[in-house]
């Protein structure tokens, strides 16, 4: 990348059409190194499938990362979705109330819970307790030469370390998703029930009557995507970690950022997709208000 | 006892990471049987020549053979199976933080071999007496250790496999005399006892006059000419002292001579 503009000795080629094509050629550069990492990263996730699908990790190795990743997050992923849950009611009572339409109120928190907030918040707290510290604790190992280590008594790396967190993001991420999604609506029906006077009869009827096995379809698909994104991602940054502990660092904190701006995009394509699909299967959907 | 037939082989071998050489057309043979040390300053390019060896840096030209085998050649399946030939011995014995020791020294055993536990735990016993660890050691994490101790557990980890090559990277670095000396004895009897090649990678001239058969001496490229030999020193540590190349005789004494010019120079220009 060039950086000639800020010396002073190279002024003199500072013309516009010159500052011009330095612009271009570093905009070029970035484009560049984005096409190669995302190459770089296709052909580690691709490998990490290959090793998938011709040796399973040992067990206990498989059941250490389940555990971290799953059990571990469990907690706070429900406390995530059951304030979730709440908040929604909260924000959405006073412009229902308007309407009249408060009993609806589970419709649009469950149909919410399903279809969004569960799948990304679950990814997200996955993304940030898990992914971040699978970069960390990755990215010490590369530093520490654990991972030339492992290469140098001749087992594979991205076997014996990638697959296992790999699988697990992919395996217990709908877990934590219906988790998140299950305390969201009950955190919601408590809320509305408990502190805003909804009578509970019409609030299940609605409840029940706009989610359907769809929706819990659709929030998990989701997740899984969002799972496989995360695992694939943190572990690549702490594969390429940089020297020392800002590398280390840094390699927790790009992993959750790209694992998170990843989250938001998929979840748009996602969207669009799977309500397409909904649509060519069943053409006449219901909504919300329509019934 | 020496052989006369290469174990390790290295021909032409350059190594370039970017725009950087780190190393160009080194040529070594080690037969089986004999120990050299690789020394150097820092940044010569030791640690990567190690590493080529096995495999874990891809030379951008010339070849790396072991055992007349490249590893550019094989599949991963043949990689994985001739690395358990070799022992690898890193700077900071590199042990797995989240395993005890035990688990550490059984990894190899675990990975690789279906051998019954009873035969397992006796070979690790074996080695964790030859390394000089007592049997409380086994239970605990690297993170309990002090130096030393992590360096014959790394070791120890390095011979479990009854390597035929053990590669060394930094051995004595970080450690007081005693423990040098202690780990100097440490791969001498390794040698003798085990009958492996070894090449140790060193900054220590005290390892290198003590423990090697012979030594080779590389040197930084950036401040050799383009038509000079990486290679400055290669015979037995004894013709080191004789050596009329300022270059190694002011390595070998530590002297600094005219680095701190060089250097000052480098930092005002």
């Amino acid at each position: 990348m060039s950086t000639g503009a800020s010396y002073p000795n190279q002024r003199s080629q500072g013309g516009p059409l010159w500052r011009i094509s330095e612009g271009i050629a570093d905009f070029g550069a970035v484009v560049i190194r984005m096409i190669e990492g995302l190459g770089d990263i296709t052909l580690f996730a691709w490998s990490a499938i290959l090793w998938m699908f011709s040796r399973l990790p040992r067990r206990d190795t498989l059941i250490n990362s389940m555990y971290a990743i799953g059990v571990q997050s469990l907690p706070v992923v429900a406390i995530i979705g059951a304030f979730t849950g709440m908040v929604l009611a909260v924000q959405s009572y006073t412009q229902f109330r308007n309407f009249g339409l408060e009993t609806q109120l589970g419709g649009v928190i469950n149909k919410s819970m399903f279809r969004e907030l569960g799948p990304v918040l679950a990814a997200t707290m996955l993304a940030g307790r898990v992914g971040s510290a699978m970069a960390a604790e990755l990215g010490t190992m590369r530093v520490t030469e654990q991972i030339d280590a492992l290469s140098a008594m001749g087992a594979n790396p991205i076997h014996y370390l990638v697959v296992p967190r790999f699988l697990s993001c992919l395996l217990l991420i709908p877990s934590l998703t219906i988790m998140a999604i299950f305390m969201g609506v009950i955190g919601g029906a408590f809320y509305c029930v408990q502190f805003l006077g909804i009578d509970y009869h019409h609030y299940s009827t609605n409840s029940q009557r706009f989610v359907e096995n769809w929706d819990l379809f659709y929030g998990v698909a989701k997740s899984v995507v969002f799972g496989a994104v995360i695992g694939i991602i943190s572990c690549y940054r702490g594969f390429n970690c940089l020297p020392g502990a800002e590398g280390v660092g840094r390699a927790a904190t790009t992993a959750f950022v790209y694992s998170f701006v990843s989250i938001i995009i998929l979840d748009l394509l996602l969207s669009i997709v799977l309500d397409h699909i909904y649509l060519a299967i069943w053409p006449v959907a219901p909504s919300l208000f329509g019934g | 006892m020496v052989s006369a037939s290469p174990l390790i082989d290295l021909q032409n071998l350059s190594v370039r990471f970017g725009r950087q050489t780190v190393l160009r057309n080194v040529s070594i043979s080690v037969p089986a049987g004999q120990t050299l040390a690789v020394i150097g300053e820092s940044g010569c390019g030791k640690t990567v020549l190690l590493k080529t060896i096995i495999g874990l840096v891809q030379p951008t030209a010339g070849v790396v053979e072991f055992d007349g085998r490249q590893f550019v050649n094989l599949s991963e399946r043949d990689v994985s199976a001739q690395r358990t030939r070799f022992g690898f011995v890193f700077q900071n014995a590199a042990l797995f933080d989240s395993m005890t020791v035990a688990e550490n020294i059984l990894f190899p055993l675990k990975q690789h071999r279906s051998s019954n536990d009873a035969d397992q735990e006796r070979a690790m016993h074996s080695l964790l007496t030859e390394v000089g660890l007592p049997n409380t050691v086994l239970k605990k994490y690297p993170a309990e250790l002090s130096g030393g101790m992590r360096k014959r557990v790394g070791l120890a980890r390095a011979l479990i496999m009854r390597p035929e090559a053990v590669l060394y990277d930094e051995p004595t670095t970080g450690l007081d005399p005693i423990m040098s000396d202690v780990i100097n004895e440490l791969m001498m009897r390794t040698r003798d006892k085990f009958e492996v090649t070894s090449v140790i990678v060193t900054h220590d001239m005290n390892t290198a006059r003590k423990v090697a058969d012979r030594v080779v001496m590389l040197y930084p490229l950036n401040r050799l000419q383009p038509d000079e030999s990486q290679i400055l020193f290669d015979g037995p540590p004894s013709a080191l002292d004789a050596s009329t190349d300022r270059r190694v005789t002011q390595f070998i004494r530590g002297e600094a001579g005219d680095r701190m010019m060089e250097l000052s120079e480098q930092a005002g220009g």
